[in-house]
């Protein structure tokens, strides 16, 4: 053996870059967001005499931007309350239908053998591999064919048609783990199948149906081409994303209000993710660790 | 699916297999239970079926009669199933200057934007792979990126790359001596590093950056869970034996991750193969960036010729079912592994 011990050139050079690495990791994913909440916060003219600065001067905190932002037209503002308003409708109406459709799917999938159930599963699967901008065209025809097109409720039910099959394989994932011999038990105590769902699978599996609310709202909110399909056309129907993405490509409205208008649209996702993320995140990999 | 976001593929590329049958019943119970839970199972996924049927199957089929057809905005309401079809809009489209174009655009900013995805992740997944006090925090703000709305994603980074008053041109003046602010949103200048010619705009390139950083988590999410099945004592034995880091890693952790190394790439191709709204949102399609699905929505919306869109759409979808057949025939097999 040479004097240079590669193994341990290597540990001191690895031992330098994993911290230096993380931070750097860091630094990417958590600045944009930074730069989001400090541009909300500094009037105009300050961001363009001075657009490098780290954090707020002394005094330059405004919070005017959120109320031109939130305000209606009338007063001179954005309308965004109305758009959140509008995001909300949207995303809890979602949430909620899918899950009246999508708890009884997975049950049925997971559980109950029926004709065609492992044929369901797949054509299911194959939908989600077809561009959205595929599926979009027909849509759009559709809707603006019956004038539906510009009404939340058009872009609800495509929503859930969306998000149904998604959720029907996150719920059934779960009700799998639940053991059967619990139904059994209770089928031998006299329940029906659909009484043991009820009162047997379902209590057990609301932490799963929890985090899948989370998980639809999380989409609903975030969704932009459909808004933007279905909506441009009626402003007072904007969602929060489709408002702001219409309002940055006009010169008239200053960015730092926009960015209010960012924060405002980011909020609610990052709370919810920070509040479900252990969820979220065993949702997303389960599986991945089979082998 | 763009609409079914980025956290919605991932819960369907994980769906595990189909559930094993249960356990036989007594033979008695069991013809009448049977057909209970036939009967039962038909009720309970009907709406499913129902909803997407008919808001996801059925437009899909529809899509094929509209592509056939010369069908237009205007004309939308005098228009039904049976009408004159031809092959007329695809010969339109596929010999329209810039589709070929918007083809190779398509493949570059999916090819590079999977690989910085996956690049991305696997440092990262590295990286935070061994235990530190406050880990499980820093795991979280990793996924930020990905689940944040993807609008205000990419407002905040046009307007970090502002030529005018965004944060990265007045550092790269103030501290790399650039001597003129980049447009990297709107320059169709090809980049040359090294003096090498790549033929990729500026904007493709900060499109596929944006891939990359939005992106990169669900791989990480993906690798993290992958490595953590990784037994230690394969790499203690390697150690004792002594295998230095590097030769752990390439010997050892890789080939392990492989196969979801394989299944991440198949999955992060096809969704940024049909992604729409990054790159619509960055840039509209301009300065080089005009990718398929960009272009789809322009005919459809700025042009109104709904027929032409359609047949873009299908060739797309083609296209890419056509690619995903070719690397699932070369590197199916460890995709079962997976």
């Amino acid at each position: 053996m040479s004097s240079f011990n590669r193994d341990a050139v290597e540990r001191r050079i690895f031992g330098a870059l994993r911290p230096l690495t993380i931070v750097v990791l860091l630094l990417i994913c958590l600045f944009p967001f930074y730069y989001m909440l400090l541009l909300s916060f500094r009037p105009l003219d300050a961001v363009i005499q001075d657009p490098g600065a780290l954090w707020p001067k002394g005094g330059e905190i405004d919070l005017g931007t959120y109320r031109d932002v939130l305000a209606s037209p009338e007063d001179g503002g954005q309308g965004f309350l109305v758009f959140i308003r509008n995001s909300f409708i949207v995303a809890i109406g979602t949430v909620v239908l899918t899950l009246l459709v999508a708890i009884p799917g997975a049950y049925a999938v997971s559980r109950l053998e029926f004709f065609g159930r492992r044929q369901i599963s797949a054509v299911f699967l194959g939908v989600y591999f077809f561009p959205a901008i595929l599926l979009a065209i027909p849509l759009f025809v559709f809707f603006t064919r019956i004038g539906q097109r510009g009404t939340l409720l058009g872009l609800l039910v495509v929503y859930v048609a969306q998000v149904a099959a998604v959720s029907i394989y996150m719920l059934r994932n779960y009700f799998d783990t639940i053991p059967a011999a619990i139904e059994e038990a209770a089928a031998i105590d006299g329940c029906t199948r659909l009484q043991a769902m009820r009162h047997v699978s379902l209590p057990l599996a609301m932490p799963a149906i929890m985090s899948n609310a989370l998980f639809i709202f999380m989409i609903a909110w975030n969704e932009f081409l459909f808004a933007l399909l279905f909506l441009v056309e009626k402003r007072e129907n904007w969602t929060v994303s489709l408002g702001l993405s219409q309002l940055a490509g006009s010169i008239e409205v200053p960015t730092t209000v926009l960015m209010a208008g960012s924060v405002i649209l980011t909020v609610p996702i990052i709370a919810l993710f920070f509040l479900s993320e252990r969820w979220l995140a065993g949702g997303l990999t389960a599986g991945a660790e089979k082998g | 699916m763009t609409t079914g976001g980025p956290a919605g593929q991932a819960a369907t590329a994980l769906e595990a297999p189909p559930p094993a049958p249960q356990g036989r019943r007594p033979r008695r119970a069991r013809g009448s239970r049977a057909s209970d839970d036939r009967r039962a199972g038909y009720l309970l996924i009907s709406p499913t079926v129902v909803i997407v049927f008919a808001m996801v199957v059925l437009p899909i089929l529809w899509t094929f009669s509209l592509a056939f057809q010369q069908v237009r905005l205007l004309n939308l309401r005098t228009t039904g199933i049976i009408g004159d079809y031809s092959l007329e809009n695809f010969t339109n489209v596929l010999t329209s200057p810039g589709f070929v174009d918007a083809l190779t655009t398509t493949l570059v900013y999916s090819v590079a934007g999977t690989a910085c995805a996956i690049g991305l992740g696997l440092v990262a997944a590295l990286a935070l792979r061994a235990p530190f006090r406050g880990r499980g925090l820093v795991r979280a703000c990793m996924l930020l990126p990905y689940v944040a709305p993807v609008v205000a994603a990419t407002f905040v980074w046009s307007t970090m790359l502002n030529p005018q008053f965004g944060i990265v041109n007045h550092y790269g003046a103030s501290l790399l001596g650039w001597d003129d602010p980049i447009a990297f949103l709107s320059s169709s200048d090809p980049i040359s590093p090294f003096g090498i010619d790549l033929h990729v705009s500026m904007s493709l390139f900060t499109v596929v950056l944006f891939e990359g950083w939005r992106s990169f988590p669900f791989a990480f999410l993906f690798i993290t869970a992958r490595m953590q099945a990784i037994p230690e004592s394969l790499e203690e034995a390697a150690t004792v034996d002594g295998a230095t880091p590097t030769q752990r890693f390439f010997h050892i952790v890789l080939p392990q991750l492989l196969p979801t190394i394989a299944v991440l790439t198949v999955l992060r191709f096809i969704w940024t193969f049909n992604n729409f709204d990054d790159i619509y949102l960055l840039t509209g399609g301009a300065s080089g960036t005009q990718v398929v699905a960009v272009r789809v929505f322009d005919y459809l919306i700025n042009r109104g010729d709904i027929g032409a869109a359609a047949a873009q759409a299908l060739v797309l979808a083609a296209i890419l079912a056509v690619l995903v057949g070719i690397y699932l025939k070369f590197f199916g097999r460890s995709e079962d592994v997976a």
